[in-house]
């Protein structure tokens, strides 16, 4: 399981650093911090496109900006995600493995829907990366998300959720995720028992 | 010669051996001093006359002490320094005298042996607690405040010796001082009897000759000094700079002694002045040979100085008031140890670090003697139980080592962190590559040592804020008075360019945990360094000459950021090279007749136009990977 992640203000993150340092603890999860390895951009695309070949899952792990990943992981997703790699007759790399975004939003979750300020649900906002995930012939899950991350220490909100992140990867890794079910949800952590198969 | 060679070869041989036993240098030059003294009779009463001299490296070691801590250092130490040493010092003199009036010992003489035996003795602690590195925890604090205080208190316990002395003793005292007595004497009181500035003043002028000595010294060492050191820094003789810093010791000491001061606290004091100079780092790796080998001195003497045919003849009482007192002592510091909150550990460190008597002991013996506080027979044994208490000290800390931290071993870790001094970073050379380094880690609030033996370099940086050190960073001991020792990176930006690799040869092979980054100024140099031992080296203009490059391609009308995608190809393409040379260079570094070298040079240079140009429609393309485009109808084979 590869985790990209993404953080550019890594002193300041109060739940994605947990998350990040929790991941790497599991086995059987190689975790990759983007702005340490290329604190200038300049990704380099045959060392990013063999990790995604030695992987069966993809997740990128965020803050959500501007509804969207960081700068980094976008040009991420330019650079390696190549013609003849990723999509098009020849680029199969990537056929068959599991996509999916880990993030966090500061805004609560009622505030993502149709009536609230931004409108749209974070499935709906985030078509983009599924779509990239369809093109590149990968399975895309709806995001493991945390809704008012800006608060969740305050409330006491970030134990539970490591521990959700814990289990879901685990359960990625072991094959215990019923990914059909998982595909209906608005996102993953709606309801992990009910995706999540008993060891 | 003959003398020199005895004194030696003990020390060669037993602090080695003792040292490997895990019982510490100090207890080794003790033993070696047992043996060519009392056992084998190699040495004879001369040693007395050594002892005097080698006194100085005690003196020179308070000096070193000085130049650790500044002023302010100094200041913030003040509540524990009189708090804990004068409590010490106080309830340690009282207890003593308290149990020898008990046994009936008349008050006079109960008074002077109790603060006789207050005094602990800093030579075999400060040098015991370097060498275990426990100076800088909580307990080591303590017990160098003590300690200090303690170096004060002999003042007034002098000028006490003789409202103590019985009135029949007096004159007999006098007449029995001339003679040699068999006690270590102390230049504090021979030089008294020759030559003094004090002597036959009146009250009033003798406190204005002694504060106008420690005006001369604090004022001397503020001003006098730097100037000083800088026109011998320029004169570039590396021995007269050494020359010049024990001239200094020596003339402090010299003048403290004149006027009836401790040499050791005048010179205390000079080093506390030059804590802040540039200076300070050239002048302990100066003085640290000197003060080690006549500190060992000084210990072999108090070895050699134990007279067997005395200790044997009261074995039994001797033992009984060694142990006594170490008793005594310990309470007391165990008492105040609990008082002033110390943690476990520390608490037993500070108690049994300090429970003997000290060197200063022999001092007021001998003064108290003069001044008819004591007989000669009494002063013989008082002597010999200051003598065994230090002979002890190295036992005691051998049993805090096995059975304190060993018991404790898991919260002394825990409290490791508490060591306030962060490793540093240690830039050598600070012309104008290592100043650039230097204000980018100290604004990014990183501790630099910074080191450059260009003395006039060193003032313009001091003039702009930087704390700047003279001296050759090449030299191994200066390296470890700057502190390479608990360094986590040294910086190597010296100009010149063999030294440069000799020295992170030198950092590499004997601290291997520490990083060394260098600046190399081509790529030989740069392979050199890498051979040495260095991290990373990097060539000093390259990064510069790129950037004019990409700014001559921008002025030429290139788009920035195909400009950028350039030079990172070419920076790609440079680094591939290096990474690929290096294994040809390595096998044969003489460059010019490396054909294999050269060969591939010239085949590495050719590939950059290739890297550079290729079709952008190609995969590796290195200058537009990523951002090339799909083919024209792709969008026809996508299902």
């Amino acid at each position: 399981m590869l985790v990209l992640f993404a953080h550019p203000s890594l002193e300041r993150s109060e739940v994605n650093r947990p998350l990040a340092r929790a991941a790497s603890e599991v086995d059987g999860v190689t975790l990759v911090d983007l702005y340490a390895e290329y604190p200038d951009f300049a990704i380099d695309v045959d060392r990013e496109q063999g990790r995604l070949l030695g992987h069966e899952a993809i997740v990128f792990l965020h803050p959500l900006y501007w509804y969207s990943t960081p700068a980094i992981l976008k040009e991420w997703q330019d650079l390696v995600l190549e013609h003849g790699f990723a999509y098009g007759s020849e680029g199969k790399a990537l056929h068959g493995k599991l996509f999916f975004s880990a993030l966090t939003a500061g805004g609560p979750e009622e505030a993502y829907r149709a009536e609230g300020v931004n409108h749209f649900t974070i499935r709906e906002l985030l078509l983009p990366l599924e779509q990239t995930a369809i093109m590149c012939g990968m399975i895309y899950l709806p995001p493991f998300a945390l809704f008012g991350a800006r608060n969740a220490v305050d409330q006491g909100r970030i134990e539970s959720h490591l521990s959700d992140w814990v289990r879901l990867l685990e359960a990625v890794r072991d094959d215990r995720l019923d990914i059909a079910r998982a595909q209906d949800l608005p996102r993953l952590n709606a309801d992990l028992g009910a995706i999540i198969a008993a060891n | 010669m003959f003398q020199a060679f005895v004194y030696l070869c003990a020390a060669v041989i037993a602090v080695p051996i003792a040292k490997r036993l895990g019982l510490g240098s100090v207890l080794g030059y003790l033993i070696a001093g047992i043996l060519i003294g009392p056992i084998f009779g190699l040495v004879g009463s001369e040693t007395k006359e050594i002892q005097h001299f080698a006194e100085l490296g005690v003196v020179m070691m308070l000096f070193l002490v000085g130049l650790e801590l500044d002023p302010s250092t100094l200041w913030q130490m003040r509540a524990r320094l009189v708090g804990l040493g004068g409590l010490q010092v106080g309830l340690t003199a009282a207890s003593i005298a308290a149990v020898l009036l008990l046994f009936g010992v008349e008050w006079h003489l109960a008074v002077a042996v109790g603060l006789i035996f207050s005094l602990s003795s800093t030579a075999i602690v400060l040098q015991t607690l370097s060498e275990k590195g426990l100076t800088r925890t909580e307990g080591g604090r303590s017990s160098f405040s003590v300690l200090l205080f303690q170096d004060i208190a002999v003042i007034p316990m002098l000028a006490l010796m003789p409202v103590l002395a019985v009135p029949e003793m007096a004159d007999l005292g006098a007449q029995t001082v001339t003679p040699a007595t068999g006690l270590e004497g102390s230049d504090a009181t021979d030089l008294h009897a020759d030559m003094s500035l004090v002597e036959g003043l009146s009250g009033w002028a003798h406190a204005l000759v002694v504060l106008g000595a420690v005006a001369l010294v604090l004022l001397g060492g503020h001003f006098l000094s730097r100037p000083l050191f800088r026109f011998i820094a320029e004169s570039r003789l590396r021995e007269i700079f050494t020359a010049t810093a024990l001239l200094l010791v020596v003339a402090i000491a010299l003048l403290m002694t004149l006027v009836g001061l401790s040499p050791a606290l005048g010179t205390f004091l000079a080093g506390v002045i030059l804590a802040n100079s540039e200076f300070r780092h050239e002048l302990e790796s100066d003085i640290e040979p000197f003060k080690g080998l006549l500190l060992g001195l000084f210990f072999i003497t108090v070895g050699a100085g134990i007279d067997f045919s005395v200790l044997f003849g009261d074995l039994p009482t001797l033992l009984g008031l060694t142990l006594g007192v170490i008793l005594v002592k310990g309470a007391v510091l165990f008492g105040l140890a609990r008082l002033f909150r110390l943690a476990h550990g520390d608490r037993w460190l500070f108690t049994l670090g300090l429970a003997q008597a000290g060197e200063f002991g022999f001092v007021l013996l001998s003064f108290g003697l003069q001044s008819g506080v004591f007989a000669v027979e009494a002063a013989k044994t008082l002597s010999l139980v200051v003598a065994l208490s230090m002979l002890l000290t190295p036992v005691l800390f051998v049993f805090y080592d096995r059975l304190i931290v060993g018991r404790l071993g898991a919260r002394l870790d825990a409290e490791a962190d508490e060591v306030d001094e962060q490793g540093p970073v240690i830039i050598a050379g600070i012309g104008r590559f290592g100043q650039i380094v230097n204000r980018l880690l100290v604004a990014s609030g990183i501790q630099t040592v910074v080191l450059d033996h260009e003395a006039a370099q060193i003032d313009i940086q001091r003039q702009v804020g930087v704390k700047a050190f003279f001296g050759d960073a090449t030299r191994p001991e200066l390296l470890r008075a700057a502190g390479i020792e608990k360094a986590r990176l040294l910086i190597v930006a010296i100009d010149d360019r063999d030294r440069a690799v000799q020295l992170v040869e030198h950092v590499h092979r004997y601290y291997p945990n520490i990083k060394i980054l260098a600046r190399a100024f081509d790529v030989n140099h740069l392979y050199l360094l890498e051979q040495a031992g260095a991290d990373l080296a990097l060539r000093e203009v390259f990064d510069t000459s790129v950037r004019l490059g990409a700014e001559a391609l921008k002025t030429l009308g290139m788009h920035p950021f195909k400009v950028e995608k350039m030079t990172r190809a070419f920076r790609w393409h440079d680094q591939t090279g290096l990474d690929q040379l290096y294994h040809l260079w390595d096998a044969h570094p003489d460059v010019a007749r490396n054909r294999a070298f050269l060969a591939r040079v010239k085949e590495h240079g050719e590939t950059l136009a290739q890297v550079m140009e290729t079709d952008r429609l190609q995969l590796h393309d290195r200058t537009e990977r990523g951002w090339t485009p799909p083919p024209k109808d792709y969008h026809r084979h996508l299902s």
